[in-house]
């Protein structure tokens, strides 16, 4: 199982999976036996939102495996929004505290690159997708079956991850997120200072910009921008976290440093770019303080929350800004406030809200725009593609670019549809050393490549005209079959070869020709 | 060495992971599993298309700070070169405890029925090792805050950065508890480097600092780095840094990983602190202390001479090849004294001494290779007989991350179809037949020698073409001009003699 999200627009039982469908495909089994394992590509909620409720109230105790990373953020998003639901929203609770915690104690946490052995068959491997601390795509390999899933992925670095990172490798499948299906970014740092502008105008007018943000993510990036803004302009103002999780995430990105961009890493024993200067934690009264500021609240939609509470507070006073993350999933006022310009929002029946303030659209959203997608589809070639984590009309646009440009099948199924993909299957059979022996020398007078001899994929014989390698394979009763030399099989039979020629008519007459010279010489 | 012959040097090594597969030419497959020893160390697997090797260096099962030896990584492997050569540096194996320990992995005791995997896995993941090193850094510590308490200072000259950890960590336990605020100093070029990457490498360390990262409660990888935020702790590059000389003061403590027997931070601080008694030297063994000391002499600082744990215990082989279940193990001539080998042992062992090749022998016989499913449905088998089939094959052998694969050819002419190799000889009265069925005529010559089997014989054909058929015990050759008559003939010969 690829991830284990949940919907974040949805808030009945829509927002989960439909785990039922799992048993109904392997009738007799539990979700332990029907599952080999679970592998969670980050800690966004649409990712792992529902982990804890598959395996504390579901019954999952097969293994879970996730990045150190993520297995250290997870159970703060996950906490974070629990209350959310809970505290905020008044819901009846999915899942506890308890709940979390004990989920997370099954995790097995994986570094990137290494392959993990999940049982006999099933072979992972995790690779660096950039767009959150601790985000892989992962690579999965059932005898000689081979996909990769990407999860979300960046193929841009940013100012605190770097790009997404992959081997050339074989595969049957390609299963790729298509959140900018359709959608070509301009160049970062004209977003940057567009972004900037915006807030320094509001700031310097008096007013106070909200940014929604899950503590996790984007908001380490808009900080690091933030704080060298602010460093470099020589700013004042306050810039706030909502208190708690900051000090708690600034923890683990410290710690978690490998993770991050090169950059970072080569430097961060000078300085700590997580250790923002003009960043101070929030009390909440400060929300009705005069005086311009900066706020950073979860969660990032404006879904609930604290978010939430502080919109209602500034929204009214047009001095005021809010910027908007990239995405915003429909049912979330982030939505509301993303299609077109309301000014007025109905919370419920009763109350509403009073839009007055500047809404500004982020949009350096850590996901890949569509030429990264197709940058990456090229590279690893894959014999067949599977659009997901997008919006139908886009992901049609993009399967066709996939089918024409690049010629291979593509396919973007709904949710609860099932697609069946042809994979490579290879029969393992033995070789006689002589065989090898005969075909490598065929192929190694035809090499001439000498360049690095430590590459990931070196598929040697790749180039089209060479010779190709003659064998035998021999099937005998009870044995295993086998690939012989010629002359193998021959010793092997105990049989004498019997060679075939084939000469023009003339040569035989040649022969009687002289037998008959011979003779008349003889006769005279 | 330059710093631009290490920037070189450095340049050209490529870094893997634990775990990462790498392949080299593409017949070699490397990788690297976590040999417990130190942050960073590991053990080898380098698998080809027909054999398998671990390369076993010093090797931890359980340890305080790095990732335990990842010995299940190892499993599958044919040949292991043995190459821990820490149990000769063990001076007193006989003093080593024979209690209950020893029972349990003594194999002349155990029976090989009676002992399953599990005991063996058991016997070399018992905490004794980790126990004993504990043990060892508790007394170190106590030492030196006895000293401390005395009024003296400490030099610690030890390179080994697990060592050095893990003293930093119970320190800083122990001078809280006796309420001594001492300064603590680190000197060296590296320090800084070294102490804030050690923080940041949770994927390295061993489980139980994996678990501080995940616990909400825990705020750093190691206790050092409390020590650093607390001030009790300060890092410089070296002796005369403005830094450290404002921050002087002693009796304090003093780490510097670079040891150098005569020009070092070592050997200055030495210099300035060999007359006190109430200072402690701490060693590690295996430096020559007499000869580091000699120009100091007469020494009245105490020396401490530690030796810490570089490697498998003696005890411990066996049932680490009982796990590992090798073929061939190749082992030390100089360790085989100390390390009897298993008697009955499944595997087989060759000694290997300094400066003597020895050849290693194939464990297997025959390749593998990847036979797809399209080269497998192209095929065209032929039975023989009863028990036999063969088929010819005709692909392009690729080798990619050291395993054999057969590609089906771009181009897949009807040459396939022709048989290519023949044995056996040809009844010429068979031949016939199976021309005269074809709708050819033909005869046997005139003068043709039906003498016994063995002579060339002929067979004379004239329509649809004319040609001749010389049949002989190891060669048949066919004499036309004529293509498709060939053709006929060749198809005929083929339906009567043995061929694929």
């Amino acid at each position: 199982m690829f991830d284990c999200g949940m919907h974040m627009g949805h808030h009945d039982h829509q927002r989960y999976p439909d785990f039922a469908r799992i048993l109904a495909a392997t009738p007799g089994a539990d979700f332990t036996s029907a599952i080999s394992c679970v592998v969670i590509t980050h800690f966004h909620l649409d990712h792992i939102g529902a982990l804890p409720y598959f395996t504390e109230v579901c019954g999952y105790h097969g293994p879970i495996y996730m990045t150190y990373p993520t297995k250290a953020l997870a159970p703060l998003m996950l906490e974070d929004y629990r209350k959310v639901m809970v505290d905020h929203r008044g819901e009846e609770e999915q899942y506890s505290y308890e709940d979390i915690q004990n989920c997370m104690k099954k995790v097995i946490p994986l570094d990137l690159k290494q392959t993990i052995q999940v049982d006999r068959e099933l072979v992972i491997r995790a690779y660096y997708a950039g767009h959150v601390l601790g985000a892989a795509m992962i690579y999965a390999k059932v005898g000689d079956a081979a996909l990769v899933y990407t999860g979300d992925y960046n193929m841009t670095p940013d100012r605190h991850l770097g790009a997404a990172q992959i081997d050339h490798l074989k595969l049957d499948l390609l299963i790729t997120e298509s959140t900018y299906a359709k959608t070509v970014r301009d160049s970062k740092h004209a977003r940057e200072r567009e972004f900037l502008k915006a807030v320094h105008k509001c700031v310097s007018g008096g007013g106070k910009v909200l940014i929604p943000a899950f503590a996790l993510g984007r908001a380490q990036e808009l900080c690091i921008l933030l704080d060298d803004y602010w460093e470099r302009m020589n700013l004042k103002i306050p810039i706030y976290f909502s208190a708690g999780l900051t000090i708690q995430a600034n923890m683990y990105y410290k710690m978690l440093i490998g993770w991050t961009s090169q950059k970072i890493k080569d430097s961060y024993t000078v300085h700590n770019p997580f250790d923002f200067k003009h960043v101070c934690d929030f009390q909440r009264s400060f929300i009705n303080d005069p005086g311009p500021c900066v706020l950073f609240a979860t969660p990032g939609m404006i879904s609930g929350g604290f978010s939430l509470e502080v919109f209602k507070r500034w929204a009214p006073s047009e001095k005021n800004l809010v910027t908007l993350p990239g995405y915003c999933v429909a049912g979330t006022i982030g939505h509301k406030l993303m299609s077109g310009k309301p000014t007025r929002i109905d919370l419920d029946k009763e109350t509403h809200i009073d839009v007055r303030c500047q809404i500004h659209q982020l949009s350096f959203s850590p996901h890949t725009d569509s030429k990264g997608i197709m940058d990456l589809t090229e590279f690893l070639s894959p014999s067949h593609v599977i659009l997901v984590h997008g919006e139908k009309p886009q992901m049609s646009f993009l399967k066709e670019r996939i089918e024409s440009e690049l010629g291979m099948p593509c396919y973007y199924p709904a949710n609860n549809e099932t697609v069946s993909i042809p994979t490579t299957k290879n029969l393992k059979i033995s070789a006689t050393d002589k065989f090898i022996a005969s075909c490598s020398t065929s192929q190694a007078r035809d090499s001439t490549q000498k360049s690095n001899l430590i590459c990931g994929n070196h598929l040697s014989g790749a180039n089209g005209d060479e010779k190709l390698a003659e064998g035998i394979l021999l099937m005998e009763k009870s044995k295993d079959a086998k690939i012989l030399c010629e002359d193998e099989l021959l010793q092997l039979l105990g049989a004498e070869g019997h060679s075939l020629q084939f000469e023009p008519l003339l040569h035989s007459r040649i022969g009687e020709a002289e037998t008959d010279i011979v003779d008349d010489l003889a006769s005279e | 060495c330059s710093a631009t012959n290490l920037e070189e040097c450095m340049r050209k090594t490529q870094t893997v992971k634990y775990g990462e597969e790498v392949c080299f030419n593409g017949m070699l497959m490397l990788k690297a599993s976590s040999s417990g020893l130190e942050l960073g160390n590991c053990v080898w697997s380098i698998k080809g298309p027909r054999a398998s090797i671990t390369y076993l260096p010093s090797t931890v099962f359980v340890s305080a700070h790095a990732l335990d030896c990842d010995y299940n990584s190892l499993k599958e492997n044919d040949i292991i070169l043995f190459s821990d050569f820490s149990s000769l540096d063990v001076m007193d194996e006989n003093n080593e405890n024979l209690g209950e320990n020893a029972m349990l992995c003594d194999d002349s005791l155990s029976r090989d029925d009676g002992v399953d995997e599990d005991e063996y896995v058991q016997c070399l993941c018992k905490n004794d090792d980790i126990a004993e090193e504990i043990e060892r850094i508790s007394f170190i510590c106590s030492c030196i805050s006895d000293a401390i308490k005395s009024g003296g200072s400490v030099l610690i000259p030890i390179g080994r950065l697990g060592v050095i950890l893990l003293i930093l960590e119970h320190i800083s336990e122990t001078l809280l508890s006796s309420d001594m605020k001492v300064p603590i100093f680190m000197i060296s070029g590296a320090a800084e480097k070294i102490i804030s990457f050690t923080n940041a490498v949770p994927e390295w360390l061993c489980k139980p600092r994996q678990e501080k990262l995940f616990s909400r409660e825990e705020e750093a990888l190691f206790g050092h780095v409390e020590l650093l935020k607390e001030g009790k702790l300060s890092l410089f590059p070296h002796l005369y840094s403005k830094g450290l000389l404002a921050a002087w003061k002693e009796p304090c403590i003093v780490f510097c990983p670079d040891w150098n027997l005569r020009h070092s931070t070592a050997v200055h601080l030495l210099r300035r602190w060999h007359a006190d008694k109430r200072n402690l030297l701490v060693l590690e063994q295996g430096v020559d202390a007499e000869l580091a000391l000699k120009p100091f002499m007469p020494v009245a600082i105490q020396v401490l001479e530690c030796s810490f744990l570089s490697g498998i215990k003696v005890r411990k082989v066996n049932p680490l090849l009982s796990v590992l279940k090798p073929k061939l193990v190749l082992f030390p001539e100089d360790l085989k004294s100390r390390c009897p080998s298993k008697e009955d042992a499944p595997w087989s062992y060759l000694y290997y001494s300094k400066g003597k090749t020895i050849e290693i022998p194939n464990t297997r016989e025959d390749f593998e290779v990847g036979l797809p499913t399209d080269v497998a449905f192209g095929l065209q088998p032929r039975q023989l007989d009863k028990a036999i089939a063969v088929a010819r094959l005709r692909a392009k052998l690729h080798l990619s991350k050291g395993q054999y694969v057969l590609v089906a050819p771009k181009d897949q002419s009807d040459e396939s179809n022709r048989q290519l190799l023949h044995w056996g000889a040809v009844d010429a009265g068979r031949l016939l037949s199976a021309l005269q069925e074809k709708g050819i005529e033909c005869a046997f010559p005139a003068d043709d020698d039906d003498g016994p089997a063995g002579c060339e014989r002929s067979i004379l054909i004239t329509s649809p073409g004319e040609a001749l058929v010389k049949m002989a015990p190891e060669k048949t050759v066919i004499y036309c001009d004529d293509e498709s008559t060939t053709r006929l003939i060749y198809d005929a010969l083929s339906s009567v003699c043995n061929g694929i």
